[in-house]
């Protein structure tokens, strides 16, 4: 089980460039832990996936509405929209090895 | 019942109360839940927890006029729609009308990652967006424990509930949580100890594979509570609280009397029957006529026009109107023409709740003058004897509170300490009959007597009771030196009554007639006794004839010998001649 894990993520480590990863992080207002949240996303995804991410920032604040489709209750909530599976990460992203699991970046322990 | 009492007795200065519109839980809380403050629901699995925090939204958006929020975390919208649908609310049209919202929040917990400090601030953001969206003054968390499952850090789940539950008094809605029974505590993750202000039990309890549901206000901040533990049911019409205790007893009393259809019990009863709007026990052990009497009552009730509801649970109207046809009774008629209903159930079909809200509902809907439940132990033995008990104690009052008369019907085993066990049903009643039967002589008869009759003078005998084709007829049992004499005894003992009558008739006639033939003996001997008076008075008359005669003569002769001796003749000459002159002269002038 464990080697198929990491033989999918090996193929889609090769097809990965071409491929765009949409990341969606919700907050709320500009808190400690949400500018944390961004800088964290930003700066693994900068050393993986450089030059084949997208990450929307929504306020939850200003779009509540917006809260409800991703089923958000933590924030700071990064979701992965693409690729499939959707993955969801919460917290400040502080622990980047836990953040690379959730991101489906490296095999959990 | 629900919320006219509970409003009139709570003064505007007590902590204002959100009326949750569920039968019998206002009356309970005093009015209903903490306005503003959260309420925590808390039972096992299977006990109502969704449906009564549902119903408190529907009726909140549907009668009180205050929108509503349910946040659920374990069923989608679509399941709780339908849920709820069964029940006959109609949450799809409120949710359609923007009087409720429905956010179902859903994690999977292995699509979750943690990475580093966060909160809940997007479930604030959603229940804030739902609240403001219609305003909504009630919202439901429904179950909020299942994030314990889905969140991994307790730490800061738990500090985050306690700024929810901070948040939802700041934000001025009134909130029911609903959690899961723990082991030792009232919740499984101890939510209790967040929500401070109302804490309601339920608890779904099995006894003799019969569920009993039941509610308790283990906590009410701030305002006096029933802390009893209320039995509840789910019907069709939601969940109805049937509180025992708040019953009182101040039912309007009727002094009218309605006669029993055997017009020698009414005899018994001071000659008038039984009270109007009491009840009535009628106990007896097997076959000795129970249910014909109460036949005849409830004949006699529908013959006068009243409407009477006859509850059997032991056998079919059809076979009650069949049975009671061989002994005169036509039921049928009384049935078409609508005054009789019947209503046939076999009590272990439900729970003795369940029976109770079906009852009520049958009563309230057809509103008879006279209920007969027949019999009322056999219900009872789908309860434990306090439940039962209960059950009694609320249907009469029910009863009693629209004057409605019951005859409920008991059987018992025989022999006297059975009708010990009846005792503590016996003390609800007004008036109560025992039917028993006497063996003996190769025959078994009953008997009828009243044990207790409230407020009226009764008969303290033993009647016998007869069963004919012609009806019921009660007839004088014999009560003698021999003890109580029932059937063919009774009737032998009354033609030996007859026969020493006859033989003492008799002797009465000898003894007149001796006394007779004395009298005539003695008068016999009177006449005799008379007859020799009188003769001897008429020799006595003769003596003195002769006595008198004698004297004559002897003066004559006196007279004749003075004369002869010229012995003062001139004097009495004289005196004979100045007579004879005097005489004269008067004759002469």
């Amino acid at each position: 089980m464990k080697t198929k894990t990491v033989k999918r993520r090996t193929t889609r480590a090769k097809r990965r460039p071409a491929k765009l990863w949409q990341l969606r992080l919700y907050v709320t207002d500009s808190t400690s832990k949400s500018v944390a949240a961004f800088t964290n996303l930003k700066k693994v995804c900068e050393s993986q996936l450089k030059g084949c991410y997208r990450i929307t920032v929504i306020d939850l604040v200003k779009h509540p509405e917006l809260a409800k489709g991703d089923q958000i209750l933590a924030v700071p909530t990064v979701v992965r929209r693409l690729p499939q599976p959707v993955r969801i990460i919460i917290g400040s992203l502080s622990d980047t090895a836990h953040l690379l699991v959730g991101l489906d970046l490296r095999p959990a322990v | 019942m629900k919320t006219k009492g509970s409003k009139s007795t709570t003064p505007m200065t007590l902590l204002p109360k959100c009326p949750t519109g569920i039968q019998g839980l206002d009356e309970i809380t005093g009015g209903g839940f903490p306005r503003g403050r959260p309420t925590l629901v808390c039972g096992s699995a299977g006990c109502g927890k969704t449906l009564l925090a549902a119903e408190f939204l529907v009726r909140g958006a549907a009668q009180f006029g205050e929108p509503g929020v349910l946040m659920a975390f374990e069923e989608t919208e679509a399941e709780l729609k339908a849920n709820v649908a069964s029940l006959g609310f109609d949450l799809d049209g409120l949710v359609r009308r923007k009087k409720i919202v429905i956010d179902y929040v859903h994690i999977e917990p292995s699509e979750i990652q943690e990475s580093g400090e966060y909160d809940l601030e997007g479930l604030f953001v959603r229940l804030n967006h739902a609240i403001d969206s219609i305003g909504a003054k009630r919202v439901v968390l429904d179950t909020l424990e299942a994030l314990f499952s889905s969140l991994a850090n307790e730490a800061i789940l738990r500090a985050e509930l306690r700024r929810l539950f901070r948040w939802l008094k700041v934000k001025g809605v009134t909130a029911v949580i609903t959690a899961e029974r723990g082991r030792e505590q009232f919740t499984r993750h101890g939510l209790e100890e967040y929500v401070s202000d109302c804490v309601i039990l339920l608890d779904h309890r099995v006894n003799d594979q019969i569920a009993t549901r039941h509610l308790r206000v283990v906590k009410y901040r701030g305002a006096r509570h029933g802390t009893n533990e209320f039995p509840f049911l789910i019907s069709n019409e939601g969940i109805s609280v049937l509180p025992i205790t708040s019953l009182g007893l101040n039912h309007k009393i009727s002094s009218a009397r309605i006669a029993t259809g055997i017009p020698r019990l009414d005899s018994m009863l001071g000659g008038r029957g039984f009270f109007r709007g009491s009840s009535i026990l009628l106990t007896g052990t097997p076959g000795t006529g129970k249910t014909i009497v109460a036949a005849n009552f409830a004949q006699a009730a529908a013959l006068r026009g009243e409407r009477v509801l006859f509850f059997s649970f032991e056998e079919s109207p059809n076979q009650i109107i069949r049975n009671m046809h061989s002994i005169g009774l036509r039921l049928e008629p009384l049935v078409k023409q609508g005054l009789l209903r019947f209503h046939s159930a076999r009590p272990s079909l439900y729970g003795l709740e369940m029976h109770l809200a079906t009852m009520f509902k049958e009563i309230a809907t057809f509103k008879p003058a006279v209920v007969i439940v027949d019999p009322i132990t056999s219900l009872m033995d789908a309860g434990t004897d306090s439940e039962s008990k209960g059950m009694v104690t609320r249907l009469i009052d029910y009863l009693k509170g629209g004057q409605v008369t019951s005859l409920f019907t008991s059987l018992t085993q025989g022999g006297h300490s059975l009708q010990q066990s009846e005792m503590a049903m016996s003390s609800l009643m007004d008036s109560w009959l025992l039917l028993q039967d006497f063996e003996g002589n190769g025959e078994r008869n009953r008997v009828l007597y009243v044990l207790k009759a409230r407020g009226m003078a009764h008969s303290n005998q033993i009647r016998e009771f007869l069963i004919s084709d012609r009806g019921i007829d009660l007839v004088d049992a014999y009560i003698g030196p021999s003890g109580v004499l029932t059937g063919s005894a009774r009737a032998a003992q009354n033609s030996l009554e007859k026969a020493s009558i006859l033989a003492i008739q008799q002797e009465g006639a000898r003894r007149k007639r001796e006394l007779e033939r004395k009298r005539e003996a003695i008068e016999r001997q009177i006449s005799g006794l008379r007859s020799d008076y009188e003769s001897e008075t008429m020799e006595l008359r003769r003596v003195d004839e002769q006595v008198g005669t004698r004297a004559l003569t002897l003066t004559t002769e006196r007279a004749a010998s003075g004369r002869l001796r010229q012995a003062d003749a001139k004097a009495s000459v004289s005196t004979r001649g100045g007579s004879r002159n005097g005489k004269n002269g008067r004759i002469h002038r």
